[in-house]
């Protein structure tokens, strides 16, 4: 594979008032690459993950999605911020998959899926329909068109969502503990299509708790914990031999 | 019923019973005691000194259907401006920019402080401050001419109806929950876009039956538009009844006008409530009238209570 980097953060700080929830956080992300966020509740993974498709503002540093600078225009030593519609063009080439779903309930699943497209990216209906059904077929839910997420199991709501995100083919996938609201039984369901993903080429970073999943399919994982990423490396040396105490401290305790 | 004394519970289960849902006893009583509470009204209100010949002959009279006509005009243009006006301005009110939202928030406390009959007058009454109305340039004309009572009423109630709504809208949409902006912003949508597609849409379940309260309370404060001239029903029931005296006769018929528009307006609401709550839920989209009137007295089981 040619390391060809996709992500590329900056010595990335974010404060909430007087509280610094990033510390400088350097990560470099290739193309076609898996990268797990592992690190205890509150470390900052999901602020990361929302700073990269800024639905987060940094206080410091910069985020690159591909050659872009992602929220930001740079103008000799100054970042100035893009207007609303600017940021919004540049987060359709990276999808973002939710804790808690966050399908549109007032949409049936095909109309989930393809409102993106049609609106945002001027795609025809029939063709993002057509689209729609062969995603849904990839997530294992052929046929389910014209349900409502109400009428889904979580784990099925979960693999609409990432159809949804699918849908824009964007270049990267967010996935912040896409599994954690699911019931035990459910999971399965939702990390093998992510499995899938992942085989198929996708550049993904997952923020997750499933050691088993991080292991199997991930190329690299990151324990973050204080708002800093404290270690990083293939799963094998992370997870098998950790050198960080906070990573032992926090393995001992989910396995 | 099992009157079986040994717990052979497998026994009693393979046997196929036929459940007898509850008998609504208290129902038809109630219903019985309202029907003859009715009959007694009827009947005194046929013996009092109310001539029903002429309400039945007013009941028609061109001149007060018309009146009808206009007031639900007004309520369909007032309501429509302060839809409008609520929904900019609850919009406006949850900007981040605080001039944006303090604009709003003036608006809101001008129209909501003040009685409505007194902001009626006053629009009614601008010609005395702005005699000329116009564009530089492009147009001017006389403001009597320009704002009639009918436009005056229009803008008046308008405005007053719109800084309501803004705060039922604005509840609406703090209904919703901030994960919905968030996944419409990571498939490329402007906050606009969002709020137009993803948060307004479900955000009318909750504004839509208030605002439907509004639209039957508008079209009653449209009587309120006679004192400016506006010949709405009541204003043209009291031309006549000046003349001929049949005061209680005619305000029967403006009663019962109203209570007309109020019960179309009341369907309508309903449907559109019904149109909303899709996806909500899948099984409790609210029970049209008729499927209504057989889960109150009859004896189907999947009904309501
Ligand atoms: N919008 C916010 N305002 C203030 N504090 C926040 C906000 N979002 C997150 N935080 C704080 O930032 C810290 C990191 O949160 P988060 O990124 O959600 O952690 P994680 O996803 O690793 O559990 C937490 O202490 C949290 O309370
Ligand atoms: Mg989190």
């Amino acid at each position: 594979m040619t390391t060809n980097v996709l992500v590329r953060a900056e010595n990335v700080h974010k404060s909430f008032g007087l509280i610094e929830v990033l510390k400088g956080i350097n990560l470099e992300v290739n193309s076609g690459e898996v990268v797990c966020l592992l690190g205890a509740s509150g470390s900052g993974k999901s602020t990361f993950l929302r700073c990269i498709n800024h639905l987060e503002t940094l206080s410091n540093g910069r985020i690159w999605v591909g050659d872009k600078v992602v929220g930001y225009r740079q103008d000799g030593d100054r970042l100035y911020e893009l207007s609303d519609k600017e940021a919004a063009k540049q987060r359709r080439s990276i999808g973002m998959v939710f804790q808690r779903f966050n399908l549109f309930p007032h949409m049936t699943v095909l109309e989930n899926i393809i409102e993106g497209p049609v609106l945002v990216n001027r795609v025809k209906t029939a063709e993002a329909k057509r689209h729609a059904s062969e995603l849904l077929a990839r997530v294992g839910l052929e046929g389910r068109e014209h349900s409502y997420p109400r009428q889904l199991s979580g784990g099925q709501q979960q693999r609409v969502a990432i159809a949804r995100a699918l849908a824009m083919k964007p270049e990267l996938i967010l996935f912040d503990e896409p599994t954690s609201a699911l019931d035990p039984e459910l999971v399965g369901e939702v990390l093998d299509v992510m499995k899938d993903l992942a085989k198929s080429g996708l550049t993904m970073i997952v923020v997750t708790h499933e050691i088993g999943f991080a292991k199997e399919v991930a190329d690299r994982v990151a324990f973050m914990h204080g708002g800093e990423i404290v270690e990083i490396g293939p799963p094998a040396e992370v997870l098998g031999n950790p050198q960080h105490d906070r990573t032992k401290a926090f393995l001992s305790r989910v396995f | 019923m099992n009157t079986q004394t040994e717990p052979n519970v497998t026994g009693a289960a393979s046997v196929d019973l036929k459940i007898v849902p509850r008998r609504h006893i208290g129902r038809w009583v109630g219903a019985a005691a309202v029907v003859l509470l009715l009959v007694w009204l009827g009947v005194s209100f046929s013996r009092a000194k109310i001539d029903w010949p002429t309400v039945q002959e007013y009941l028609t009279v061109p001149v007060l259907i018309q009146g009808i006509g206009v007031a639900l005009l007004l309520t369909a243009v007032a309501m429509a401006l302060g839809l409008i006006l609520g929904v900019v301005s609850a919009v406006m009110r949850l900007s981040k920019n605080p001039v944006v939202s303090g604009v709003a928030w003036l608006y809101i406390w001008v129209f909501r402080g003040t009685p409505v009959y007194l902001q009626l007058l006053m629009w009614f009454n601008l010609a005395l401050i702005f005699p000329v109305i116009g564009i530089p340039g492009l147009y001017s004309g006389r403001m009597i001419d320009v704002l009639t009572p009918f436009v005056a009423a229009s803008i008046g109630l308008g405005l007053n109806q719109g800084a309501y709504t803004s705060e039922v809208v604005r509840g609406g949409i703090l209904s919703v929950d901030e994960g919905q902006t968030e996944a419409a912003q990571a498939v490329g949508m402007t906050r606009l876009q969002a709020m137009r597609r993803i948060v307004l849409p479900q955000a009318m379940r909750v504004i839509i039956p208030p605002v439907g309260n509004e639209v039957i309370g508008m079209l009653k404060t449209t009587s309120l538009a006679s004192a400016i001239g506006v010949s709405e029903i009541l204003s043209e029931a009291q031309h006549i009844y000046y003349v001929n005296n049949r005061i209680m006769e005619l305000l029967i018929v403006c009663a019962v006008w109203y209570l007309g528009a109020v019960s179309v307006l009341s369907i309508g609401q309903f449907y559109l409530e019904r149109y909303f709550a899709k996806g909500s839920s899948s099984r409790q989209l609210p029970l049209t009238p008729f499927q209504r009137l057989k889960s109150i007295f009859g004896t189907n089981r999947k009904a309501l209570s």
